[in-house]
């Protein structure tokens, strides 16, 4: 027990170093990418000010550093945030690290809510295909997968707004909450509600990749010596599953739901955005279109962090859940 | 012991068995290959009955046409019967892992996932997991051994516990396929004398192996396989005798092919399944081949208590 503490400890160590070094190198490059795109935050910073003269443009560019050499600005940035402090939001005038907290809270609901649904549904049905596999209802389900997986998420979610909200009119058209009603005054059942498309146009993208890779997981334990000898000993078709099947299939998934975070980050700012949804993917493009740079530099490095958090749990998990690697370790 | 065993029924008869893939080569063009042809054997009660040929000569598949677990794309003909009744594939289903049961080749037959304790215990309620310790014990597996994962164990130490999982079972047929590799004698010794045990307990036993000596030291009969079929069936203590007791010319190179009998090989090399000759299989180098060997493949016929495919045995 006391060894495996120590071994944690130090895998925390490692991928503590490594994760600090990833942030590091995303800062420099999404610094650097901002600095040579036009995005302006002097305008964005004047729009709440009204009118100014050139000069009074120039002074505010010299207070604010603008012209400073890139190096010295990124330093002084880096500085700051190393001392917490991530700026405040050019759009919101508020902190970016408080936008970034509130937003994250709807996004992590969102994103949680689909990557279960999409990881059960993917899971189940690739098992389905599996174990049928080349009949009727895994060529049925193996169609719908390659359709889904092309089908762009936006384009998807405008299809389940248009029927669902629209027409049929069983769900909200966006946002995160009722019009018009105080945060506090806000169910949970009604964010359930407003988190239902959104949640599902997010995992309707995901789980047909999940479903076609257990599928052919599966298909190859199905075909192993090790099988074929179960079947030799009598097994039928539920034992073959139960005993072999999910045991060997289980950590290539897991594997698979883990380093699908970036996808489902990915996704999600098309997802939000759609829908309207309040969370960190429409923050995104809200501050990317709208000149917000510490807001943008703040969300993207934030994302970064949740990418590595994902692969850090998907290894850690292969510790605990394959012997091959536990036993030899401890 | 050769009369009395010809007034039982067989435990298991196969007659002309052929076993057969689709393949597709590369035109698109579907193909029947051959793999096994003509192949009959018979297994009573309370005898092991040793095959012995080289590799390719289509042992292993033999093993899972009779347990019926071929793949998908193969295909067999001819007919198989078990305890007198045919072996239908209804039947292969209800019987594989009761009254048949497999020692298969290697370690990957293992669930690599699976601890080696429930994995030999298998699938069926109520587990035996004290008779498996029991046999664990005699079979010289240390008692830790049961919470090891199947990459942690010997060679050895593998074979024993695919060993084990035939020996828990009350099969009245064991097929062994290569249950001895990687053993150390004292080891394969064990294990043979637990084959054996179960053949004189009323059992059959199918040991399939490379080792000749080790066959025929247990063995009652011998089947010779060569390129799917078999040559000659006989009974094990011929091989002692030397190659004037034996039947068919490739048995008599076998024999001569052994360490201590000379270590000498024949020219030539098993022709592979989809390029066999149309005569006798082994016509092609055969030392006694005659124009007559290449017509049409030699009938099975009795001689001096054992049987052969060879139309110039005496």
């Amino acid at each position: 027990m006391k060894g495996a503490g120590k071994r944690l400890c130090r895998i925390l160590l490692t991928y503590g170093a490594r994760i600090i070094t990833l942030l590091l190198a995303v800062s420099v490059i999404a610094f650097a990418l901002v600095s040579l795109s036009p995005v302006d935050p002097v305008q964005q910073y004047l729009l709440g000010a009204g009118p100014v003269s050139e000069e009074q443009r120039a002074e505010i560019e010299d207070y604010w550093g603008v012209n400073d050499p890139p190096v010295e600005r990124y330093l002084s940035w880096l500085s700051a945030l190393l001392h917490g402090d991530f700026g405040t939001s050019l759009l919101y005038r508020r902190p970016v690290i408080d936008i970034i907290g509130e937003r994250f809270l709807n996004s992590l609901a969102l994103m949680l809510c689909s990557w279960l649904l999409s990881g059960v549904i993917g899971f189940a049905l690739g098992c389905l295909m599996g174990m049928t596999r080349d009949r009727l209802a895994d060529r049925i389900i193996k169609k719908i997968c390659y359709l889904l997986t092309s089908i762009p998420t936006f384009w998807l979610g405008l299809l389940l707004l248009l029927v669902f909200a629209v027409w049929l009119g069983w769900f909200p058209i966006g946002f995160s909450t009722p019009i018009g009603m105080l945060n506090s005054e806000v169910s949970v059942w009604q964010r359930l509600y407003h988190l239902f498309l959104p949640a599902l146009t997010l995992s309707l993208m995901s789980f047909a990749n999940i479903a076609l890779h257990t599928r052919q997981k599966l298909i190859d334990v199905m075909e192993s010596e090790y099988v074929l000898f179960a079947r030799a000993r009598g097994e039928g078709s539920w034992s073959l599953l139960r005993r072999h099947g999910l045991r060997n299939i289980l950590l290539p998934a897991l594997t698979l739901q883990f380093a699908s975070f970036s996808e489902l980050f990915g996704g999600s700012v098309l997802a939000e955005n759609v829908f309207s949804y309040p969370g960190l993917g429409s923050a995104v493009s809200e501050a990317g279109l709208n000149s917000d740079v510490p807001l943008l530099l703040g969300v993207t490095l934030f994302s970064a962090l949740f990418v590595c958090a994902g692969n850090l749990i998907a290894n850690l998990l292969y510790g605990v859940v394959d012997p091959q690697i536990r036993e030899v370790k401890g | 012991m050769e009369t009395r065993q010809k007034e039982k029924t067989p435990l298991l008869e196969v007659r002309d068995l052929s076993v057969s893939f689709r393949m597709y080569d590369g035109s698109l063009e579907q193909r029947r290959l051959e793999v096994i042809s003509s192949l009959s054997m018979t297994v009573y009660p309370g005898e092991i009955l040793a095959i012995a040929g080289s590799s390719g000569s289509g042992k292993s598949l033999l093993a899972s046409a009779i347990l019926g677990i071929l793949p998908a794309n193969a295909s067999t003909g001819g007919e198989m019967y078990f305890d007198g009744q045919p072996l239908t594939a209804e039947r292969q289903r209800k019987l594989r892992g009761g009254d048949i049961a497999l020692v298969p080749q290697s370690v990957a037959y293992l669930d690599p996932l699976m601890r080696v304790g429930p994995q030999a215990d298998g699938h069926r309620k109520p587990r035996p997991t004290e008779r498996r310790r029991g046999l664990f014990r005699r079979l010289g597996l240390p008692e830790e051994a049961e919470r090891l994962y199947p990459f942690q164990l010997s060679g050895g130490m593998a074979r024993r516990v695919l060993v084990s999982t035939a020996l828990i079972t009350d099969a009245r047929l064991v097929i062994a396929d290569e249950p001895t590799p990687g053993m150390s004698l004292d080891q394969a010794l064990e294990a043979l004398t637990m084959f054996r045990e179960m053949a004189d307990q009323g059992r059959g036993v199918v040991l399939i192996t490379h080792d000749i000596d080790l066959a025929v030291a247990f063995a009652d009969r011998v089947a010779v396989f060569y390129a799917g079929t078999t040559v000659e069936t006989l009974p094990a203590s011929d091989f002692q005798t030397g190659p004037q007791a034996l039947r068919h010319p490739y048995t008599k190179a076998l024999w001569r092919a052994l360490p201590q009998n000379g270590f000498t090989p024949i020219p030539g090399f098993q022709p592979y399944a989809g390029s066999l000759p149309p005569g006798c299989l082994f016509a092609p180098r055969c030392p006694h081949r005659t124009p007559e060997c290449e017509m049409a493949p030699p009938p099975t016929r009795e001689l001096r208590g054992g049987e052969v495919r060879c139309i110039h045995a005496t």
